[in-house]
């Protein structure tokens, strides 16, 4: 009940409308629906889903390498890499955006190191732009990924490793045809929540972009908020529940498929 | 049994003390002095609690969702009070107790959204222009369309304003529309022009724009007077103009809730903010021009050299058209603000 009633309210509101000066009036109409496939909003969804898409490939590109290297450490050291890709969740995300902000600026410790080091003469424009709110997004998810990968990885028995080996294997086969088929549940479980996080952000893309191009949570956030809609808020948050409900099934499928 | 009653007595009034204040008053943080409510209990024996939100559209939609339970005045600008009026969830303010109205400028009890301030009491107020570093820009700028399509050496070094009213209200002002326009055609027309002016912007930025024109990072930045001179604070070549196509009135107001279960208190408390000393804190440390006629004689004197904007007269603001909520045209304001900054 407790996960379930503002789930309801948010459903119900969805087929009502806006007051004359906000709050709602309860006439039922599917209005706010037709209204969410507008070409303006309908290419927000699309943005949003391609910068989470991106943001989800990127951390697993990133989140693989790194999760099977901390397995070659000795256990001893395993928990301390651990601990290392950990200790960032404990400063709060709001910072570790800005921080971010003072990373990517123009005159900002990247492109000053650049600039000096002599690679780029112009600084170059990162922050503002849909690049930001990837990196922000993949730094923020990363650490997520790695354990979900680590946890898959690590319960590998060695034995079919050395199995592979003493069938003559090299690592490119081993990779291919072991650790990767084998870590699949942990890589797609962090690929959905990467995309899922990513696609309902509104602070990293309000931050990180400028405001300069609205993802669907800022859509949404902004019909709570600003325009006080709250009826066209709930049926665009619908809308994006529903999409979320088809990935995790997408993934259960996929899981299903392989066992 | 008595002695363990007496034991737990005094902590009953304890906790009563805590949880329990007269009012409950909800402001920008950093809008009025720290200690508000401690002065505000030793002049006055009524306690009180103060809490912050960060923008009017959180306050408005706890309230809304609320119907004002929890709150007793509340600090929001001119449309979001219009708005609750209109929602009926404000109070109408008697004037009878609240004996420092005679602080207020006769201009403020004027204006075109609640002529003789008959449900929200101005706290303060200001205009809506463009601060930029004079020394850094290849051009002063005079109009909207410097902003919009500055020169090429500043473009990508230029913020606007994201909260929708007022973004809107700059494509309005230059294209000659009134700020409180909801003509779907000229709405269009607005949007052209703001379309083509995001390709111009670093960033949209609403609170951090005056740390940008400190730094360089932006040159010109669309802005209320108010914040602009936080930026002239630190740096005195930063300048703020009003463009010839003009400004908007902004009013930041204090109302009252018509669920307040002490609404004597809550006209106390606005009596108190309106103090000529109060308002002398609030004018020297925030460095917005107030309503509150009295402390600005005591302390416009002492800052117009720094900060010129402080200056205006009430006369010359009151020649900008205020921000009115606009009603069923919300959707058309929200939707247009969508197709601009979609992608």
């Amino acid at each position: 009940m407790f996960l379930l009633i503002p789930c309801f309210i948010v459903f119900t509101y969805s087929f009502f409308e806006r007051g004359v000066y906000g709050g709602i009036e309860y006439n039922f109409n599917l209005e706010n629906y037709v209204r969410s496939f507008k070409w303006t909003y309908f290419k927000i969804l699309i943005n949003s889903a391609t910068i989470a898409f991106l943001a989800a490939a990127i951390s697993i590109l990133i989140g693989f390498p790194a999760a099977y290297l901390i397995t070659k450490f000795k256990s001893k050291y395993q928990i301390i890499l651990l601990f290392l890709i950990m200790l960032p969740f404990w400063s709060n995300y709001l910072i570790r955006t800005y921080s971010w902000m003072v990373i990517l600026n123009n005159q900002g410790l990247l492109n000053t190191l650049l600039l000096n080091l002599g690679i780029i003469k112009e600084p170059l424009n990162i922050l503002y732009t849909k690049l930001s709110v990837i990196i922000g997004l993949v730094y923020n998810y990363l650490p997520f990924v790695i354990l979900s990968i680590y946890s898959s990885i690590s319960t590998l028995s060695k034995e079919i490793l050395e199995a592979s080996d003493d069938l003559g294997g090299n690592f490119k086969d081993k990779l291919i045809k072991i650790i990767i088929p084998l870590s699949l549940p942990g890589i797609v479980a962090g690929f959905i929540f990467v995309f899922v996080l990513s696609i309902g952000n509104f602070i990293t893309p309000d931050l990180l972009g400028g405001g300069r191009f609205l993802m669907i949570g800022n859509l949404i956030y902004d019909q709570f908020l600003s325009a006080r809609d709250w009826p066209f808020g709930s049926s665009l948050s619908l809308i994006l529940v529903f999409i979320m409900l088809g990935l995790l099934f997408l993934q259960s499928i996929i899981l299903a498929r392989r066992s | 049994m008595r002695k363990l009653i007496l034991f737990i007595l005094p902590f009953c009034f304890f906790i009563n003390g805590i949880v329990k204040a007269d009012i409950v008053v909800s402001n920008w943080d950093g809008y009025s002095p720290p200690d508000i409510m401690d002065t505000f209990k030793e002049s006055t024996g009524i306690s009180g609690e103060m809490s912050f939100h960060a923008t009017n559209e959180d306050i408005m939609g706890k309230v809304v969702a609320s119907k004002g339970k929890g709150y007793d005045v509340l600090f929001v600008s001119s449309p979001f009070a219009e708005a609750l009026h209109k929602l009926g969830l404000l109070s109408y303010i008697d004037h009878s107790k609240i004996p420092n109205i005679k602080n207020l400028d006769n201009w403020s009890m004027n204006l075109d959204y609640d002529p003789g301030n008959k449900f929200q009491i101005p706290y303060a107020w200001g205009t809506t222009g463009i601060c930029y570093r004079s020394d850094l820009v290849s051009e002063e700028p005079t109009s909207w369309n410097d902003l919009f399509n500055p020169r090429s050496d500043m473009v990508g070094k230029v913020t606007m304003l994201s909260t929708d009213r007022w973004l809107l209200a700059a494509g309005q002002l230059l294209a000659g529309y009134s700020v409180n326009d909801t003509n779907p055609d000229h709405m269009s027309n607005v949007k052209d022009i703001l379309r083509s002016a995001k390709g111009n912007l670093l960033a949209y930025d609403d609170t951090t724009f005056y740390s940008k024109l400190v730094s360089g990072e932006a040159v010109m930045a669309h802005a209320w007077d108010g914040w602009c001179n936080y930026a002239i604070w630190e740096n005195p070549d930063v300048k703020y103009i009003i463009p010839e196509e003009g400004s908007d009135l902004w009013v930041d107001t204090m109302v009252i809730l018509k669920s307040s279960e002490n609404k004597d208190e809550a006209h106390a408390f606005i009596n108190y903010i309106l103090d000529e000393n109060i308002g002398a804190w609030t004018i020297e440390n925030i460095l917005y021009k107030t309503p509150n006629k009295a402390a600005m004689d005591k302390t416009i004197p002492g800052l117009v050299d720094a900060f010129p904007n402080m200056g205006m007269t009430p006369q010359y603001m009151m020649s900008f058209e205020t921000l009115k909520d606009v009603g069923d045209a919300a959707k058309l304001y929200a939707s247009t603000v969508s197709d601009i900054l979609a992608d």
